[in-house]
């Protein structure tokens, strides 16, 4: 049945409009990157809202929080190419493996998907010689997305989430700024798709399924158990779940990728990834070191049961650039994330 | 189809030839708007051997910059000729960050940082060569933590550099090896020259005048390096450090005293000798041990294998920041001894053999302190001179060739 299902969609795709060309390749893996988005093909439309052919779509338990925008995530990997599957850390993916990702707001965050704006189009690419960050941002009349490997700085405008205006001065990093996020041991990698990360479900043709199933199933991933044997993160924001198991999951997604002992933080000694488990370093009691005026004339990290002098959260709440955690990819403060830390500390047993 | 040896040799010969011929350029940048998109770009199109060279005047910026190309020189018109403002930064931790191998920065002023001046992370052969990094609104608890920012680096070299206003310490050199601060200046900082939880420097010919605290070597637990060691600090001038203490509350360098010359804490094998030490009305050279709670074993918080000789004294300690200090000052006849010493020499859950110490420079006080920080139980006790001679000393900083080269 599934094979007769798979030729009537070619047949009729054959019937329909002409077959748009595949995603390219040879674009993707030449040494210099493509001046515009649209030379890689991985969309069929100038505006990049038609994933074309060979691209999957993905989401992440807990992701980054970027300043509100709304994020689509896709994998495209080169024709017959598998990922290989690993319990911790991101997969090893094959040469040609791109990570697309989409930076966008819709007018009104309360209504995510209606006008919808395009921000920036991020790339990973596996190439031979290891990955590659590009970044394309898109051009007000949403035809056409170029490369700015520099950074930017971009004014919008939203209705947020209480409905009121908000102004966000959206940054786009520069080409290291990526690495400081995406840097593994000085390496450039990526964060996201990891097996804990992934293992959730995806609505695929309206459908949900696990992403970790999904993707073994149509042979882009080899070597995954079941689910529910594979590692997985709390969705942050699912009240359902432990409270200490969402904050963990958030502080990883936020701070983890930075703040762990191959990151670029790796000097200050405090590791909010997940696989640590010294609380010490996790920054239980830890007092600051290199924070300067980030501490906030606060102690610790974390004060257990203390969330009002814990130098974690008093980061968190902070706009100012020499304050504010992350240093990078935020100017608006995550009241949601905000209210979701400070909850998980002053669960934490006080000691004083 | 198989390539054959000649194709193959060809292809190397061909690659060795460009790789020699390739020659280095400057990328010029100007003055003027769009400089933060210009001159980044220009740090990411920099090749191996370039030059990112800055023009004279003021260049404004609203995000950090950063540099990951190895054997990059960074190059202004000279010191207050070329400037980077960052009065009007919205992100990033520091004004640059250098993240790559063989890099110098050079001749040029940073101002008004909302973090760090200038930090290179996991850097081998990192040089800082006349550069001034400061925040023009004087000191104040607002300002940048550190001025210069060398962490996790290998070979570090600073030299001709000026830092004013940083809010922890000016030049601060953390969890790195190898390392020369020289005919350096630092002035209206918390600290004005801080060497932490770092191995084998040489701190010499330099100023520090008119910081809370003008030299100082520390380690700290909890943090991924620690065990700093062997660190020199001769012929410089630590004069006048009488800036009140502006750090935010809480960060370590906040309770260094007003008015401290050299302050060593938790740290092996330095040795001081042969600088000009007055006017710092707590103490010209202050030992103490790390006094805060720690759950590090692997950390060792008292100050061993130090030696403090042949330096020039002029007044200090006439009005120690301590509890207690102006008592103890007139007790003692209008000044404290200029050498200070904690008196700790255990620790528990610390093996070893007590610290040993030639502090020749006296008279020395030793506190007598029953435990690190308990100033309340101090026993002071003056002797001329504390400890005996022959406590070996590191050679002199070596710098891979072509780093420390003079100036062209």
């Amino acid at each position: 049945m599934r094979r007769l299902a798979a030729l009537l969609a070619a047949v009729l795709m054959l019937g329909a409009a002409p077959r748009p060309a595949p995603v390219a390749l040879d674009v993707l893996l030449a040494e210099t990157p493509a001046p515009s988005l649209d030379a890689y093909r991985l969309f069929t439309d100038p505006g990049a809202r038609s994933a074309n052919a060979g691209l999957t779509p993905y989401a992440l338990n807990t992701p980054l929080f970027s300043d509100h925008a709304e994020k689509s995530r896709f994998l495209f990997l080169p024709p017959g190419a598998k990922a290989a599957y690993k319990p911790t850390g991101v997969f090893d993916f094959p040469v040609g493996a791109t990570l697309v990702k989409t930076f966008a707001y819709p007018a009104d965050l309360r209504k995510p998907v209606d006008h919808v704006r395009f921000i920036e189009t991020r790339l990973l690419i596996h190439k031979a010689s290891g990955w590659v960050a590009l970044t394309y941002v898109w051009n007000d009349e949403q035809t056409k997305a170029v490369l700015k490997r520099a950074g930017a700085r971009i004014e919008v405008s939203v209705i947020d989430k209480a409905g009121q205006p908000l102004a966000i001065d959206y940054a786009v990093p520069n080409f290291n700024q990526c690495k400081e996020c995406h840097s593994l041991s000085g390496v450039l990698a990526p964060i996201g798709p990891k097996a804990r990360n992934l293992n959730g479900d995806l609505a695929y043709g309206g459908k949900p399924e696990n992403q970790l199933a999904h993707w073994t199933k149509i042979g882009l991933l080899t070597g995954a158990p079941a689910p529910r044997a594979a590692p997985r993160t709390a969705v942050w924001s699912d009240a359902k779940e432990p409270l200490a198991d969402r904050a963990r999951a958030y502080l990883d997604g936020n701070c983890g990728h930075c703040h762990n002992p191959q990151g670029m933080a790796s000097n200050s000694g405090l590791f909010l990834n997940l696989e640590e488990d010294d609380p010490a370093k996790q920054g239980f009691h830890r007092r600051p070191v290199a924070a300067g005026r980030g501490a906030g004339g606060l102690e610790f990290d974390i004060d257990p049961g203390h969330p009002e002098s814990s130098i974690l959260l008093h980061r968190m709440k902070s706009r100012e650039p020499g304050v504010m955690m992350p240093e990078l990819g935020r100017s608006v403060v995550d009241d949601e994330g905000v209210a979701l830390i400070a909850a998980y500390l002053k669960s934490l047993p006080p000691t004083r | 189809m198989a390539y054959s040896n000649a194709t193959i040799w060809g292809a190397a010969l061909a690659a060795v030839l460009l790789a020699s011929t390739a020659q280095a350029k400057t990328l010029d940048v100007a003055a003027g708007p769009d400089a933060q998109e210009r001159l980044q770009t220009a740090l990411l199109d920099a090749k191996p051997g370039d030059v990112v060279s800055l023009g004279a005047g003021k260049f404004d910026f609203t995000d950090g910059l950063s540099l990951d190309v190895d054997n990059v020189t960074v190059a202004g018109a000279g010191q207050g000729k070329t400037i980077l403002s960052f009065a009007g930064q919205k992100s990033a931790g520091e004004g640059l960050l250098v993240t790559s191998d063989g890099v110098t920065i050079r001749d040029l002023t940073m101002q008004d940082t909302k973090g760090d001046g200038v930090k290179s992370k996991g850097a081998d052969r990192i040089s800082f060569v006349a550069l001034t990094v400061e925040w023009t609104g004087g000191p104040k608890e607002t300002n940048g933590a550190y001025g210069v920012y060398p962490v996790a680096s290998t070979n570090v070299l600073i030299d001709k550099v000026t830092v004013r206003g940083a809010s922890d310490a000016g030049i601060y050199v953390g969890q790195s090896k190898n390392i020369i601060v020289r005919n350096s200046r630092a002035e209206f900082n918390v600290a004005g020259i801080e060497i932490e939880n770092s191995t084998d420097a040489d701190v010499h010919d330099n100023v520090a005048t008119h910081n809370t605290g003008g030299i100082l070597v520390f380690d700290l637990p909890g943090l991924p390096v620690m065990g700093g060691h062997s660190t020199r600090i001769y012929g410089n001038q630590v004069v006048d450090n009488d800036t009140a203490n502006f750090a935010p509350k809480g960060n370590i360098v906040a309770a260094v005293p007003m008015g401290v010359g050299v302050m060593l804490m938790a740290n092996r094998d330095v040795h001081v000798f042969d600088n000009d030490i007055s006017g710092n009305q707590t103490s010209a050279v202050m030992l103490i041990a790390f006094s805060r709670s720690f759950d590090d074993k692997a950390y060792n918080p008292l100050p061993r294998d130090i030696v403090v000789r042949d330096n020039r004294l002029g007044r200090n300690g006439w009005l120690p920041s301590l509890p207690g200090g102006k008592m103890l000052a007139q007790a003692m006849g209008g000044s404290v001894p200029p050498v200070l010493w904690d008196g700790i020499t255990s620790y528990p859950g610390i093996e070893g053999p007590a610290p040993r110490l030639y502090l020749k420079d006296g008279p020395v006080l030793n506190l007598n302190l029953a435990k690190p920080g308990a100033v309340e139980t101090a026993k002071p006790s003056v002797t001329p001179s504390l400890g005996t001679p022959g406590l070996p000393e590191r050679a002199a900083v070596v710098l891979p060739a072509g780093q420390d080269k003079p100036a062209s």
